[in-house]
């Protein structure tokens, strides 16, 4: 259909043609002015408290004593369950968040530009591993990393980077790709790039070297850093893709741990939703399949630009995830996920597939059509409120979500 | 019982966290090992090993450079076991692990992203999604092999027109059989490259021709299938035609044999036409045909046998055969031919009727009797038909189609000779001579002739020669083409009488 | 009756199966895999494509897909 064909090269060009730079760290309530009090912001599409997973409960109890909602953990979870608090996709609000992707007004949340479409889109930062609210963590330990992130680190890159003219991230990516990142399960290099980027800025802004020294050691200890950076890019380049008419090209996918949700450009704020999958991977020790939590998060944003298990081919070590296939099969996940792509992205390209775009703009149709759902690299929460992550491996979206989406399309564009 | 944790620190020895957890599975999954990992001793790993209870006091001193073994086991020997094949993977280089599985496309548009010098798509899908799929292989530009059928007319129809309009050659639907250029395609036989073209709207057909033509010391150069329905009025001959501007253009074609049942006369006489206008010579087989107005530049052969031998400028084919010498008195009067080659079935039909007997079949060729009526007369089946492959494999890939018919005829009193095809080539079953005469068993002892011949050349992956081989030696007479086989068969017939 | 073709002298678009006959072939292979196999044996091109029905088979879906096309 020449219809959809135009609309999808439409969406193609604009995706491609996105400028993303990373400007800002401010407070949720600065850059989300609709964002109130008593309001949280989750990952994936909406979700009610009774049917939100054990993770994303814990989450939500722990951020509401983060902000002063509730006098403990249980007070929180029965405020919750007695509808204290207004939950709400961060995707409506031109956010994103990893895992469980708590937002509430006073965290400090990234700001990335898309300078292209003047937009901006939004993603709280980083925590580091090991026990941590993206996980559903929510002990004291956790808090108080938040409240350091919030009244320490957050202002300081905010500093840095308001010093500046930010930094661009469409060549960092680019380079990244070529040290193999994929900017989901690896970001080794992406984080390294980035402090060597922010590390001179940081200094020339900052009134305590002790804190400063804290702030280097926090992206340099966390290999996975740059992973929210690279998720609000990923918001700021599909939201301008949203409502083409006709298009068949995925705009975003996230999971709230309960189910699995797509938008699809044509089909606008829609959300085409399907129970998520169980990731396959490998776990830490003392873990199993048994222990983990069905898919969350909103970090598909990287795959929905091409990044992530699109990416695979870039990034072999992550290959091993799969748990079957080996590092020389990486490419083989890349190959597949462009045939379900309507382009290649020119400038992110990957090395050893003899300089292969990244795939680009998934589209619905291809997807129904070859069956191939999108593979998406992931990290596996513990089933149970705080525990954290026990593993990391390979989900694929539901191939309900794309037919639903098909026939909503099909309508919009009055075909039957 | 209390397990047995045991520690191993390893200074300065560096893997990737994805390397050490695929490690700690394999060792995890050891008999008598409860928990097991392979960890940079940084601070959170040390966390999340000590929780798992895999840590004592060997690690103590570990730093985040070094790398801590970990295991617990029931006891331990399991325990120590595990350390040594620890090490043991630590220590040997991973290197390729075997042959890494090549990527291969779910979709004709990556397929031919990935080569895009493609030329031809072979399509062999259910016939609901065939159309769909040759359209697309259109779309990017490649030419058109269908060997699905149950495929529609109008699909056929819309598919030739797109194709025609673009440039491109649809060879079928239900296309079995084309060689390009030295190359056979589908159901093919590898037979000797040379000047004589084919164009095919059957598939058995032209594998009898293109082999009965090597066989007599010519070549191919081409062999064009069209698709049953080619020269229906419905499609038009839209193919054969294109075909016929092909095989007229190419310099290595001197020679073009046509063949195909009658078609009909609006389409045959634009076939007609487009052969007067060519400056090459054609033989026309329209098989169960006894006459055509054809132009001086084209001859009819009756017999599949009868078009090779014209295409080889007159030469006669298998003179040595003589069917009176190897003839024996067929136990009763009616002969049974159970046939996997539609057209071959249809050559024997031909042939009985020219020698003035009845046939009956289930795939009758004009003036030929259909299987129902109430007439007793040879009985010449298409084992290839649609009632005997509905959910079944075509007899040419499995042979065992054929079996019960055999033992049927066999037991059957009235039959005295059964005539059989056997097609090798590309395709085909890997040794149906061998399923035939397994088949037959000990039924071989009772007195019913069996005769048949080998479709196929001496270079096919099955040997022709070792398939005749096979058959004689189990009492089979075999004759050097389906055509003797036929005369053969009504030499026996006749000693009975 | 659906009009019938007409005989044309081979034009520049028609050499398209000239070429077809005198290029080295290059064969995508969907549907059975032993074509594929006996081709790469005889050392012709071939790209087998692992082929599913759209849709995984569902009708309506498949049916949507055809007229949505792709």
């Amino acid at each position: 259909m020449q219809l959809i064909e135009n609309a999808n090269q439409e969406a193609v060009t604009r995706m491609l043609s996105a400028d993303p730079v990373l400007i800002d760290v401010i407070p949720a309530s600065e850059a989300i002015p609709a964002l109130k009090d008593h309001m949280i912001l989750h990952a994936g599409p909406p979700v009610a408290w009774a049917d939100m997973c054990g993770p994303m409960q814990g989450a939500i109890a722990g951020i509401a004593v983060f902000e002063g909602w509730a006098s403990d953990l249980e007070d929180a979870a029965a405020k919750a369950a007695t509808g204290a608090f207004d939950f709400h996709p961060n995707h409506h609000f031109d956010a994103v968040g990893p895992m469980t992707g708590m937002t509430t007004l006073s965290q400090p949340l990234m700001v990335v530009e898309n300078r292209t479409y003047k937009n901006r889109a939004y993603c709280a930062l980083n925590e580091g591993l090991g026990k941590v609210m993206r996980f559903g963590g929510n002990d004291a330990s956790v808090l108080a990393r938040l409240a350091w992130l919030r009244d320490s680190f957050g202002p300081a890159v905010g500093r840095a980077l308001r010093s500046g003219d930010g930094i661009p991230l469409k060549h960092l990516i680019a380079r990244g790709l070529t040290m193999g990142d994929e900017m989901h399960q690896r970001n080794v290099a992406c984080s390294g790039l980035l402090l060597r980027e922010l590390a001179p800025a940081l200094a020339r802004t900052a009134d305590d070297n002790d804190e400063l020294a804290k702030a280097l050691a926090f992206i340099g200890g966390n290999d996975q850093f740059f992973l929210n950076v690279a998720m609000a890019m990923g918001k700021s380049i599909m939201d301008p893709v949203r409502n083409i008419h006709g298009s068949s090209i995925v705009t975003a996918m996230c999971r709230n741990g309960t189910d699995f949700g797509i938008r699809v450009s044509g089909t606008g704020d829609t959300w085409f939703t399907a129970p998520v999958e169980m990731p396959e991977g490998l776990y830490f020790p003392g873990f199993t399949e048994a222990d983990a939590n069905p898919d969350m998060g909103d970090s598909t944003i990287v795959e929905t630009i091409g990044l992530g298990g699109f990416a695979m081919g870039a990034s072999p070590a992550v290959a091993g995830f799969v748990g079957a296939g080996a590092a020389s099969e990486a490419g083989n996940f890349t190959r597949t996920m462009s045939e379900i792509a309507a382009g290649e992205n020119p400038e992110w390209t990957i090395p050893a597939m003899d300089y292969l775009g990244v795939p680009t703009g998934i589209d619905i149709r291809l997807v129904l059509e070859t069956g191939l759902a999108p593979t998406i690299n992931t990290g596996i929460a513990h089933r149970e409120p705080g525990v954290g992550q026990v593993g990391a491996g390979v989900v694929r979206a539901p191939m309900k979500c794309f037919e639903g989406a098909l026939i909503a399309l099909a309508e919009s564009v009055g075909v039957k | 019982m209390s397990s047995t944790i045991i520690n191993e620190v390893r200074r300065g020895f560096y893997l990737d966290s994805v390397a050490l957890m695929r490690f700690s599975r394999a060792i995890a999954s050891l008999d008598g090992i409860e928990e097991a990992a392979l960890m940079m001793a940084s601070p959170s790993n040390r966390q999340i090993m000590a929780d798992a209870g895999l840590l004592d006091a060997t690690s103590d001193g570990a730093e985040g450079g070094d790398l801590i073994i970990g295991i617990r086991a029931v006891n331990a020997e399991a325990a120590e076991t595990a350390r040594a094949e620890a090490n043991l993977l630590l220590d040997t280089p991973t290197g390729a692990q075997g042959e890494g599985q090549s990527w291969r496309p779910k979709s004709l548009r990556a397929a031919v992203k990935a080569r895009p010098d493609a030329n031809l798509a072979l399509i062999s899908v259910a016939g609901d999604f065939a159309a769909a799929e040759a359209r697309k292989a259109l779309r990017r530009g490649l030419h058109v092999m269908m060997f699905s059928d149950n495929v529609s007319i109008a699909d056929e129809l819309a598919l030739k027109r797109e194709a025609q309009s673009l440039g491109l050659l649809v060879m079928g639907p239900d296309c079995g059989t084309a060689i390009i250029n030295g190359t056979p395609l589908a159901f093919a036989n590898k037979v000797t490259d040379g000047d004589i073209g084919v164009i095919g709207a059957s598939g058995t057909g032209t594998q009898e021709i293109t082999c009965l033509i090597s066989q007599g010391g010519g070549g191919i150069s081409h062999a064009i299938g069209v698709g049953g329905r080619d020269l229906k009025d419905e499609i038009g001959g839209i193919t054969t035609l294109m075909a016929l501007d092909a095989l007229d253009a190419d310099p290595k074609t001197r020679h073009i044999v046509l063949i195909s049942k009658p078609p009909a006369a609006a389409v045959a006489a634009r076939v007609v036409e487009r052969i007067a206008a060519s400056q090459k010579t054609f033989t026309v087989c329209f098989i169960g045909a006894e006459s055509w107005q054809l132009p001086d530049n084209a001859s009819l052969a009756l017999s599949l046998k009868a078009a090779a031998e014209q295409a080889l400028g007159g030469r006669a084919l298998f003179a040595d055969f003589q069917a009176g010498a190897l003839a024996q008195p067929a136990p009763a009067a009616k002969v049974r031919g159970l046939f996997s080659g539609g057209t071959l079935c249809a050559e024997v039909q031909t042939l009985f009727k020219a020698a003035g007997e009845q046939v009956m079949s289930n795939a009758a060729i004009p003036g030929v009797l259909d299987l129902a009526a109430p007439a007793d007369a040879h009985k010449i089946i298409d084992l290839g038909s649609d009632e005997y492959t509905q959910g079944r494999p075509h007899p040419m890939i499995d042979p065992s189609v054929r079996d019960q018919a055999l033992q049927d005829a066999i037991k059957d009193k009235s039959v005295g000779v059964i005539l059989l095809d056997v097609v090798i080539g590309y395709g085909a079953h890997n040794d149906p001579a061998g399923h035939l005469v397994d088949s037959l068993g000990t039924a071989l002892a009772g007195d019913t002739l069996i005769i048949a011949s080998v479709t196929g050349t001496d270079a096919d992956p099955q040997n022709r020669r070792g398939q005749i081989t096979k058959l004689q030696a189990a009492g089979i007479l075999v004759a050097p083409c389906n055509a003797d086989a036929t005369v053969l068969a009504l030499a026996c017939i006749r000693l009975n009488r | 009756m659906p009009e019938l073709t007409r005989y044309m002298e081979p034009t520049m678009e028609n050499n398209k199966v000239t070429n077809l006959l005198t290029d080295p072939l290059d064969v995508i292979n969907i549907g059975l895999e032993g074509f594929a196999t006996e081709l790469k044996q005889q050392g012709v091109a071939v790209t087998h494509v692992d082929w599913s029905p759209p849709a995984a088979g569902d009708p309506k879906i498949a049916d949507l897909l055809s007229k949505l096309g792709t």
